[in-house]
């Protein structure tokens, strides 16, 4: 029996997640079976084909990155899977992984059997403690159960799971720098290419996948391409984790069709708006994307149409700026977030982030100037695509620019007369 | 001089049996000891209650990583703690969900409550206060973690309820 939520069907809030048997029981890892019984190669060109795209943020053909992988030469290949959940305003892989830590194992083994990796990684935030023990928990079932280790199910496949737990630092989503902190090493992103499909992990060819990417794998070998892309709408494939923070009547976040509209996710799904608040503007993916206006909301959530807006689908999950939220104060918290977070490595990032910062909280003390306002647009073309070492800065000037762009009036208020919102 | 610096630099420590026992668990996991770096980091900060130069000294001694190394692993990463903290560790989310639903004045009212400002431990050591980036609840925001505890959708009346119940717990 397919199904219309793959990623969400076993997950039930408030009772515990489904054990290897529970799982086993609702058609659990039967995509093992069959992706054993296909040619790697297949499996790959399959998930290309399906129209999957990446869910940490960047939105790539997963089917595409695997297919740069060279063919086996005997050594260990490894994939990667990022659960270093911590783009500001997101917790989606929160929910995969706390409710149903078998769905991300199955995903897990099928898509090493793809790629012929040998060696499987969960890189977990080292905060998601509830996450920690249900992984620890179904991984060792799995292990019990034949499903992991040597020969699974009888094969010539073998593969090692193990979960790594993180401690906290938000440039390991850049996968260069997971794989980094993964060898034990400070976590600064790695010059590309080489890419990691080719030289990776301790040198060898490695794939790096968001969790929720991982978990989108077993049905479409289970079900194929047909059912995947029955299952999105206006004109796209397979459904995704959206959700809403901020100020709504229902915050939190859901399974839905791919190409659902921002409208859809934050009226229908969220209630709108508190009562005596109004909807100012919205992040539409986590903290690195541009600003979108309530005249955006009828855009379908695709990477292709949020782009042609100005922003980026990022994760999809939203926050959402209300009218009694000081729109300074919100790119002042964000940008006092990346500075904290830049690894250092390179200059626009380490030294422009803590200025912005800082004059950001100029703006906000009152104690700003126009010149102050001027710097920061300048330093939002120092930061972005192409001058930084990696994508941290980037994404970290886009509230900033868009912020610029959206709120002047209110920049130039906080230059004339300091912040006038109400502290929370 | 040379004298003098050599007496008062720090040595390694000695590594418990527990800590080495953990350890040596994570090593089966990665074909080179390095990896497992940042990992004894928080075995020995689980039972010491933070990183000091001598356990530090006693990791990289043991997993043969250059000392500078792995404090430069050490120093990056937010979790791991290179002073000593208090019996309960308060992760104080203050990133932008949080902060748009008024973390700011919860953060306040910690501050009241426990005298202490970021980076500060309580006087009789219950309690060490740090901000920490987005936990990915926004859902269920403002949020914070003490220890291993997740707290959600938190008020002034909650957060003196959670300081009530570590304070008797002691």
């Amino acid at each position: 029996m397919s199904t219309n939520k793959p990623l969400t069907k076993n997950i039930q809030i408030g009772r515990a997640p489904f054990n290897f048997q529970q799982y086993q029981a609702a058609g659990g890892y039967e995509s093992v079976t069959k992706a054993l019984s296909m040619v790697p190669r297949d499996i790959i060109n399959l998930v290309k084909d399906s129209g999957l795209g990446g869910r940490g943020g960047a939105g790539f053909n997963t089917g595409l990155k695997w297919s740069f992988i060279p063919e086996p030469d005997g050594g260990p290949r490894y994939l990667v899977v990022n659960g270093d959940e911590m783009e500001p305003g997101t917790f989606k892989d929160r929910l995969l992984m706390e409710h149903d830590p078998h769905l991300l194992v199955e995903g897990i083994i099928t898509a090493s059997i793809a790629l012929q990796a040998t060696h499987a990684y969960i890189f977990l935030r080292g905060e998601y403690k509830v996450a920690e023990q249900c992984l620890h928990k179904a991984i060792a079932e799995a292990y019990e159960a034949g499903m992991l280790g040597k020969n699974i199910q009888g094969s010539n496949f073998s593969l090692e799971l193990t979960l790594h737990t993180s401690a906290g630092r938000y440039i390991c989503g850049e996968e260069t720098a997971l794989i980094n902190a993964l060898e034990g090493k400070r976590a600064n992103p790695r010059f590309k290419p080489p890419f990691p499909q080719v030289s990776g992990l301790w040198g060898r060819p490695t794939l790096v996948n968001n969790v929720e990417t991982i978990c989108n794998i077993p049905g479409i070998v289970k079900y194929g391409i047909e059912w995947y892309k029955s299952l999105g709408v206006n004109g796209q494939a397979g459904t995704r984790i959206s959700g809403v923070s901020g100020r709504v009547k229902n915050p939190g976040c859901w399974e839905m069709p791919v190409g659902t509209t921002f409208r859809t996710l934050f009226e229908e799904y969220a209630g709108g708006m508190q009562d005596g608040y109004q909807l100012r503007a919205f992040l539409p993916g986590g903290g690195s994307t541009d600003f979108l206006m309530p005249e955006h909301l009828d855009l379908p959530m695709i990477p292709s149409e949020v782009a042609k807006a100005g922003s980026r689908l990022g994760t999809s999950l939203i926050m959402v700026l209300d009218d009694k939220t000081c729109p300074v104060g919100c790119v002042h918290n964000l940008i006092k977030f990346f500075a904290h977070e830049s690894c250092g490595w390179c200059t626009p990032c380490r030294d422009g982030l803590p200025w912005a910062e800082h004059i950001l909280r100029k703006l906000e003390a009152g104690e700003g100037s126009m010149k102050d306002i001027d710097i920061l647009k300048e330093m939002c073309g120092y930061m972005a695509p192409g001058n930084t070492f990696c994508a941290l800065a980037p994404g970290a000037a886009e509230p900033l620019q868009s912020g610029l762009k959206y709120f002047m009036d209110e920049f130039v208020e906080h230059v004339n007369h300091g912040c006038k919102y109400h502290k929370h | 001089m040379s004298n003098i610096i050599a007496s008062t630099a720090p040595k390694a420590r000695q590594l418990t049996p527990e800590e080495i026992h953990e350890i040596e668990h994570e090593k089966k996991h990665y074909p080179y000891a390095q990896a497992v770096g940042l990992e004894a980091l928080k075995i020995v900060q689980k039972y010491q209650g933070w990183v000091s130069d001598e356990s530090l000294l006693a990791v990289a001694e043991y997993l043969d990583i250059p000392p500078d190394e792995l404090e430069g692993v050490a120093t990056f990463f937010n979790l791991i703690y290179r002073r000593p903290v208090g019996k309960n560790v308060i992760l104080f989310c203050d990133s932008v969900a949080c902060w748009m639903l008024g973390c700011d004045s919860l953060k306040e009212h910690i501050t009241k409550r426990l005298g202490i400002d970021y980076g500060q431990t309580t006087e009789d050591n219950l309690f060490t206060l740090i901000p920490v980036p987005c936990l990915g609840d926004c859902d269920r925001a403002p949020t914070m973690m003490v220890g291993n505890q997740h707290y959600r959708n938190l008020t002034p009346e909650k957060i003196d309820e959670i300081i009530a119940e570590y304070r008797a717990k002691g």
